[in-house]
């Protein structure tokens, strides 16, 4: 079965799209006279009167025009050679030699066939532009607002008085701000050329607050003295507007970096969090140092890998399938280490430290050796991919995005954990005083147990996020544990607030550093703002309170 | 109650056990003829040389984990900067002999395009003052950050966990070229020593009994302070850190001090494994590193100076044994150690072989929580 090219769905779409727009008849009814002989006279017709057919095809306001249009653009309109009928084409994936054909009135398929019979409508240069108008103008009355976007900045990129004139006669009726905006900006630009000072004037001040790169370049060079002693803009007036407006716009792209610099910060701080906050609950709650916590990172991030394995048709779900995956793993896996070896331990943190770090080193092995060393290749799919563009100097991707959403929401879910269920406060009560609770009834085996489950199960989820941000390799939880570490202490041992608050302005910290020192100095510099921190409040950032503090 | 410093048996039969390792090795290495099955190569000469420093870390570990009960994450910092501080000694040694052939600057900044020596590179050509920057740069930056911690009481696992920062900063600030200690690279192709080839037989043996002299001194240092009177405070700390310091004892000091030594030891132990090794390079400030020491004295028994001994030799021998032999098995076999001692031989070898050994009247104090 051939695979429905995408190039042919897009214009049928936007087809019907228009069509809507322009209260036409729909595709397939009686077609309005003059489509067919336009169509009929283009093969003919020369480069000239090609031109005269594009708009009088234009003023039938017809929706099926747009299509023709584009495929005559994409040198994908065809006439066949014993009838001179007119096709859109398309090469066919299975037979190089045959043409898939559309019928350009009906937008239905028209069986295929070799391409030996057919000739391509011919276009120059100077027709392509003109298509490209056209399109454009067509798109210019779309009702979707992204595509008459698209279409503006099409025809800023060449205007001449007829392009703008239609810009100007639809920014009249146009009412979404993106779109007008654009609309603006795209003719003030342009009428920074023109002769009369007065204008120039009125368009550097509507400028003030653009930040279309283009609006900063041109302003700068008004401003700007040549060799000889002149400027780029001659009047003076008009001068001192254009450094007022680069003012003002670099006040603003300063703002808008502010904002970025802030959430890459936080996106950066949410690894962080993630990172630490498993440990938050094993050491923090627990006082139980593990050092394989990066370990079951790494394992939850191999269980992405896996998950991904093993359902290659719907990657897009793999990443929503793995979640739970990995926290039952690295859960299950968690449990196996308390009853094992963290039981027989308690109450002796430093042997803890040890012991776990003998673990770490099992499972990178154990990874390696069924895995291999090498790093192991997990797909994003494509509803993680992709950037955020807010403004001409804002973008984010979303990836950066959903790390900070998700680590959010990971994180109110793990406090409602703590402070809602019985599970929670079996937890704290086993934390502050072991003998009564036990006294009380509660079973601390089972909830160190699960307590320890809850961490590294949280520490797999966070694997999952990891994977879609670095390197799944064996030596990936290495990379985090003393960071994480330091997050637990610098936030306060035992308040997952603390963890929260404490990743995410270390992570602020750390890129509001960046740009003066470079990214390795940045974080030589954190930690040892970190290690100076923790030795002036040994307790940190918010220290817990009462007697556990003093165990 | 003052204790000889020989008075412990595990002592004295560790100290002959060096005495005899040193003649043993240095006599096998001079037999004529490598065919002779009694010859000792150079390689297996070299290999002892490095696990005799790793002894003297261990001790060093030892000293402060087994008898004050600081566990420190970060004493491979101290021997990195020991070892930096006698690299930067050979570096300037090279003179013209380098690739680039500059007098004065190294290789790695003629090719990072530097026009001078950095200033803290200078003074280093000469070997004294190398010997006491040697112990001078461990100990202050012990003697800062032990001040700062000690002072603000940071005990614990917090300790273990800043020290852990640190060496992980420095192990960052030193793969940064802009450092000027030879980025990711560090230093290597070292020349001579004191004028000495550094390749010649006659050299290595030398090192290689000064580093046992090294070794031996450490150990008897070491034994003196533990059985001196502060060394009984120290103890003291360790069991019971509010009774010591409410007894009077200015705990503060003592721990800062035996911390500080530790750094030197630590330090010294660095310088004696570049001028063996003939390379030093930042993955020695890996947190990971400094982890493996502590093991080796939980493997070898803490708290007593010999047991580090034994553990540095027991785990580096297997390491190179299994990463030679059997590569897969070696972080299945170190991760099954960690486990297993922890688990079932808290006192290490040699609390095993103290318990089934002769001399069971002999009191083996048991820690309670480090």
């Amino acid at each position: 079965m051939p695979r429905i090219r995408p190039r042919l769905i897009f214009p049928a779409l936007l087809l019907l799209l228009t069509g809507a727009s322009l209260a036409e008849p729909p595709v397939g009814a009686d077609t309005k006279p003059g489509l067919p002989s336009l169509l009929a006279a283009l093969p003919a017709a020369s480069y000239a009167d090609k031109r005269l057919l594009i708009q009088q095809m234009l003023a039938l306001r017809d929706p099926r025009v747009r299509a023709v249009l584009q495929a005559f653009l994409a040198d994908a309109l065809v006439a066949r050679t014993r009838d001179q009928h007119v096709f859109v084409a398309e090469a066919s994936e299975d037979h190089p030699d045959q043409l898939q054909l559309t019928d350009p009135l009906t937008a239905a398929s028209a069986g295929a066939e070799s391409s030996d019979d057919f000739a391509t409508i011919g276009v120059n240069n100077q027709l392509r532009k003109e298509l490209r108008v056209a399109l454009a103008q067509f798109d210019l009355a779309s009702l979707d607002q992204s595509v008459r976007l698209a279409a503006v900045k099409e025809m800023l990129r060449a205007l001449d008085p007829r392009t703008q004139q239609m810009l100007r006669d639809r920014l009249t009726q146009e009412r979404e701000p993106s779109v007008r905006r654009e609309i603006q900006v795209g003719l003030a630009l342009a009428d920074l050329d023109s002769d009369e000072a007065a204008t120039r004037l009125a368009a550097v001040t509507e400028l003030s607050n653009s930040l279309n790169p283009d609006v900063y370049n041109r302003l700068s060079a008004m401003i700007q003295k040549s060799g000889n002693g002149s400027y780029g803009e001659a009047d003076a007036n008009v001068r001192a507007a254009a450094a007022r407006s680069l003012r003002s716009i670099e006040h603003y792209r300063s703002f808008y970096a502010a904002i970025q610099t802030l959430i890459y910060g936080l996106s950066q701080g949410s690894v962080l969090v993630l990172a630490a906050i498993g440990l938050a609950i094993t050491f923090g709650v627990m006082g139980v140092i593990n050092m394989a916590h990066g370990e079951l990172m790494m394992l939850g991030a191999y269980t992405t890998y896996v998950v991904q394995l093993l359902m290659p048709e719907h990657i897009g779900a793999s990443i929503i399938v793995a979640i739970p995956a990995a926290f039952l793993v690295c859960g299950i896996a968690g449990v196996a280490i308390e009853r094992g070896i963290v039981r027989h331990l308690y109450g002796r943190p430093l042997e803890t430290l040890l012991a776990t770090f003998g673990v770490s080193l099992i499972l990178q092995q154990a990874v390696r050796d069924i895995f291999s060393a090498n790093n192991r290749p997990v797909i994003t799919p494509e509803w993680l991919a992709g950037t955020l563009q807010i403004n001409d100097v804002l973008a984010i991707t979303y990836n950066r995005l959903y790390i900070i959403v998700f680590t959010f929401a990971l994180f109110l879910g793990l406090l409602a954990v703590m402070k809602r269920t019985r599970l929670g406060l079996e937890v704290r009560a086993v934390a502050q005083n072991r003998g009564m609770a036990k006294a009380m009834g509660v079973r601390t085996e089972w909830v160190d147990a699960l307590t320890f489950g809850l961490g590294s199960g949280i520490a797999g989820i966070a694997g999952v996020a990891l994977s879609q941000l670095t390197n799944v390799g064996p030596n990936l939880g290495q990379n985090y544990i003393v960071d994480s570490f330091m997050v637990v202490v610098f936030g306060g041992v035992g308040n997952l607030w603390g963890t929260e608050v404490g990743g995410n302005s270390l992570g602020v910290a750390n890129k509001l550093l960046e740009p003066y020192t470079g990214a390795v100095l940045a974080k030589i510099l954190v930690l040892v703002f970190l290690i100076l921190f923790i030795q002036r409040r040994p307790r940190g950032l918010f220290p817990q309170r009462g007697r556990s503090a003093d165990a | 109650m003052h204790e000889s410093p020989m008075a412990d048996r595990g002592g004295r039969w560790f100290l002959w056990a060096l005495l005899d390792t040193a003649m043993a090795v240095h006599l096998l290495n001079g037999l004529p003829g490598a065919q002779s099955a009694m010859h000792l190569s150079n390689y297996t000469m070299n290999l002892i040389g490095k696990y005799m420093t790793y002894a003297m870390l261990a001790i060093a570990v030892d000293l402060i984990w087994g008898y004050c009960g600081i566990l420190s994450l970060g004493h491979g910092a101290f021997f990195a900067l020991g070892g930096y501080a006698m690299g930067m000694y050979l570096m300037r040694q090279i003179g013209t002999r380098g690739v680039y052939g500059d007098p004065v600057l190294p290789d790695f900044m003629i090719f990072l395009n530097w026009k001078e020596l950095p200033w803290f590179w200078h003074g280093f050509e000469s070997f004294p003052y190398a010997l006491l920057m040697i112990l001078l740069v461990p100990a202050a930056l012990a003697l800062v950050f032990g001040f700062l911690a000690v002072r603000a009481r940071v005990s614990g696992v917090y300790f273990s966990i800043i020290t852990q920062a640190l060496t992980y900063a420095l192990m960052l600030a030193f793969f940064r070229n802009d450092m000027g200690f030879g980025g990711n690279n560090g230093f290597t192709d070292f020349k001579d020593i004191l004028g000495f080839n550094l390749q010649a037989p006659g050299t290595r043996i030398v090192l290689f009994l000064v580093t046992s002299l090294g070794l031996g001194a450490t150990y008897l240092l070491c034994r003196y302070v533990v059985s001196s009177r502060a060394g009984r405070v120290i103890e003291a700390i360790r069991d019971a850190e509010s009774r010591a310091r409410f007894l009077g004892y200015r705990v503060e000091s003592y721990k800062l001090w035996v911390f500080v030594l530790s750094a030197v030891i630590a330090g010294l132990a660095g310088a004696l494994y570049v001028a063996q090794i003939g390379i030093i390079n930042p993955s020695e400030f890996s947190p990971t590193n400094s982890i493996e020491i502590v093991i080796w004295v939980a493997i070898g028994g803490r708290g007593t100076l010999y047991g580090a001994v034994v553990g540095a030799f027991l785990v580096n021998f297997a390491k190179t044994y299994f990463t030679g032999a059997l590569p897969s098995v070696w972080l299945y076999a170190l991760g099954g150690l960690f486990i297993g001692v922890t688990l079932f031989l808290p006192h290490g070898v040699v609390g095993v072989i103290r318990r089934v050994g002769p001399n069971k009247g002999e009191s083996t104090k048991i820690m309670g929580s480090a």
